[in-house]
């Protein structure tokens, strides 16, 4: 293998028959080209899938009501069922060794506010420390609302980043005051929200100051839990189900409303949501595995066919080494050896290229869909392996039987 | 030099066979100059092809140089191919894609000598040839005599006790042939021992010695008066 005068032979050899090396060349580097891509693009729709999905938590459950639709016990319908703190207490506590973060929330639209001489119309909506995680949001200056925040109803928001860009400009939110229905919020903190500026368009607030603010005395409008995750995802979803049926039925008791009245109260569960966006992201993986796949067949074929046709070219001048004191077994090195070389080069120089793309035209990716396309390196690296491995073995074959016929033969041969 | 008994050889095409060497003794000493003739189909080829070990004779004894000849391995077919003998073919088999200057150093390139030794004595038989300025030439540049003569510089370039040369004019003009062999008849006149297989009178009397075949048995075997091929070119 080390053997330079071998290796000089063999790049004479290369050096010789540029074309054929060349078409060598082009298949290995087009098809590991063609692989990295595709796997590159899988993987980038997989994460923004993935993204689009992480807006909100994955394992959330809402709760939300609205106007019954059937009679059920001498009530008639369209009465309206109202979410109380005491329905929200009694899941909380019920349900406590389930859930993971927990948040009642009312909200209210098109409310202005004002900072300084800028003005604007947001939403405002009266939420639990714990609707942070709920939402995703991260905190990019000061914090979040607290437990005493909401023990005390205090009058301090927590502003979306779009809102803060609107009202404050470029200068610091932080403590400062905004003024929304004649009363003083002070900022507390700036969020961003995956969901973006939709999101970002909003103020939380504590919801008994909320309540208290909107005087509406104990009414809520949602309920919004997330689920502890366990390692099963499939236990999970079974989990998360179960307690949405149990929550629903629980509150359809508590308001005397009709167990099939599917309208008067909803609990929407995300994880069943999300397994079905899981479900479909294997399903675009396994597309694209096999596309890979077959690229790789097609590839291992391609190279095969060139290397058959190598040997089948070469066999008179195999008979001419052979008469010239050429062993069988140096035949068959040189000809894996150069095989071996060539797909090795043009594989890596394939990879490299198509790696080179994706990170060239990955971050210019302009679509909710598709974001930061990658390509796992080890997948990558052992599909070169696996081609050289296979030119290898395709070079062998007809090299070998070419090595043992006779020289005469070989010689014969035009 | 070479010595062989009762050489048989049959070729098997299906179910017939065809007896192709049936019984040859022959002994060839060193220096000499000796043609093998016959018309196609008597066997000379095949004779000519198992002296030259790319062949396997079906029974009899080859003795080359005192190393017996039987039951080789590729392996050793190999070795003694590369340091006992030359080949001279009528289609040249050069390989194409390589200079003239490399196609001789192949041989030396399967001994194992490194390559500047390799290039430098190529470079030394293909003057010898009278090539020296085609050293960097493709064989498809070459006129047939010159490939002939890289072929001959090729057979020459590992030193072998003996140059198998089969139908080395066949391919090639009168004039270009006679050139051939006023080369050949110089390489003999050093002292190497050379076998031309030849269906042609006149090439064959510019020999030393006249092996007739027929039917795969030796009909005559005699010295010649050798005809220098000088007086022609």
């Amino acid at each position: 293998m080390f053997d330079i005068e071998r290796w000089q032979e063999i790049f004479e050899t290369l050096r010789k028959n540029k074309l054929r090396t060349f078409l060598t060349g082009l298949s290995v580097a087009s098809g590991i080209f063609i692989l990295v891509i595709l796997l590159g693009f899988s993987k980038g729709i997989e994460n923004g899938v993935t993204s689009q999905f992480q807006r909100d938590a994955t394992n959330m459950i809402t709760v939300w009501t609205n106007r019954t639709t059937k009679e059920y016990k001498g009530l008639n319908p369209g009465r309206y069922v109202q979410l109380k703190n005491g329905d929200f207490d009694m899941v909380s506590t019920k349900y406590k060794d389930y859930l993971e973060y927990e948040s009642s929330l009312h909200g209210m639209w098109g409310v202005t506010m004002t900072y300084g001489n800028q003005t604007g119309s947001y939403r405002i909506r009266g939420v639990m420390p714990d609707h942070q995680f709920i939402e995703n949001a991260d905190i990019l200056k000061g914090r979040f609302l607290n437990q005493a925040d909401l023990d005390e109803a205090k009058k301090v928001a927590v502003i979306g980043n779009k809102m803060k860009r609107d009202l404050f400009k470029d200068e610091d939110a932080i403590d400062k005051n905004i003024l929304m229905y004649g009363m003083n919020f002070k900022v507390i903190g700036v969020f961003s929200d995956p969901g973006g500026d939709r999101e970002e368009d909003q103020a939380y607030i504590p919801i008994s100051t909320s309540q208290k603010v909107f005087n509406i005395g104990d009414n809520i409008r949602n309920m919004l839990f997330t689920v502890e995750m366990s390692d099963n995802f499939s236990d999970a979803v079974t989990l998360s189900q179960n307690i949405s049926t149990e929550i629903e039925s629980q509150i359809k008791q508590m308001h005397t409303v009709a167990p099939d009245d599917t309208g008067a109260v909803r609990v929407y569960n995300t994880l069943e949501e999300a397994k079905k966006i899981y479900k479909l992201i294997d399903t675009i993986k396994a597309v694209f595995w096999f596309v890979g796949i077959g690229t790789i067949i097609a590839g291992i074929v391609g190279v095969g066919n060139i290397m058959l046709i190598i040997v089948k070219e070469r066999t008179k001048e195999i008979g001419i080494r052979k008469a010239l004191g050429a062993l069988p077994w140096s035949i068959i090195g040189m000809i894996i050896q150069e095989a071996v070389f060539v797909t090795m080069f043009s594989g890596l120089f394939g990879l490299i290229s198509g790696l080179a793309l994706l990170e060239a035209v990955g971050p210019q990716v302009e679509s909710d869909f598709i974001k930061y396309p990658q390509v796992d390196f080890n997948i990558a690296i052992t599909t070169v392996f696996i081609l050289v491995f296979a030119g290898a073995l395709a070079g062998f074959i007809p090299a070998y039987r070419a090595a043992k016929i006779k020289p005469i033969e070989a010689l014969r041969d035009e | 030099m070479i010595e062989i008994k009762n050489i048989h050889k049959s070729y098997h095409m299906g179910s017939n066979s065809l007896h192709v060497l049936k019984g040859i003794n022959f002994n060839v000493k060193e220096g000499e100059l000796v043609s093998i003739m016959g018309s196609s189909g008597s066997g000379k080829s095949t004779l000519l092809n198992i002296l030259g070990m790319l062949d396997e004779a079906d029974s009899g004894e080859y003795v080359l140089d005192g190393f017996p000849i039987q039951n080789l391995n590729e392996k050793i077919a190999a070795k003694y191919r590369n340091e006992f003998l030359g080949f001279i073919f009528q289609s040249f088999n050069l390989i194409n894609y390589k200079s003239a200057l490399d196609n001789v150093a192949l041989p030396l390139y399967y001994q194992g000598i490194k390559r500047k030794e390799r290039i430098d004595k190529a470079r030394h038989y293909l003057e010898k040839v009278g090539l020296g300025p085609w050293s960097n030439h493709l064989p498809s540049e070459l006129s047939g005599g010159q490939k002939q003569r890289v072929a001959i510089a090729r057979a020459l370039a590992s030193d072998p006790k003996v140059l198998l040369a089969d139908e080395p004019t066949g391919a090639l003009d009168t004039a270009t042939s006679y050139e051939v062999m006023e080369l050949i008849q110089g390489i003999n006149d050093e002292g190497k021992t050379i076998l031309v297989v030849t269906h042609e009178h006149d090439i064959a009397n510019m020999t030393k010695r006249i092996v007739n075949l027929k039917d795969g048995v030796i009909i005559d075997d005699s010295l010649v008066e050798q005809v220098r091929a000088s007086q022609y070119v």
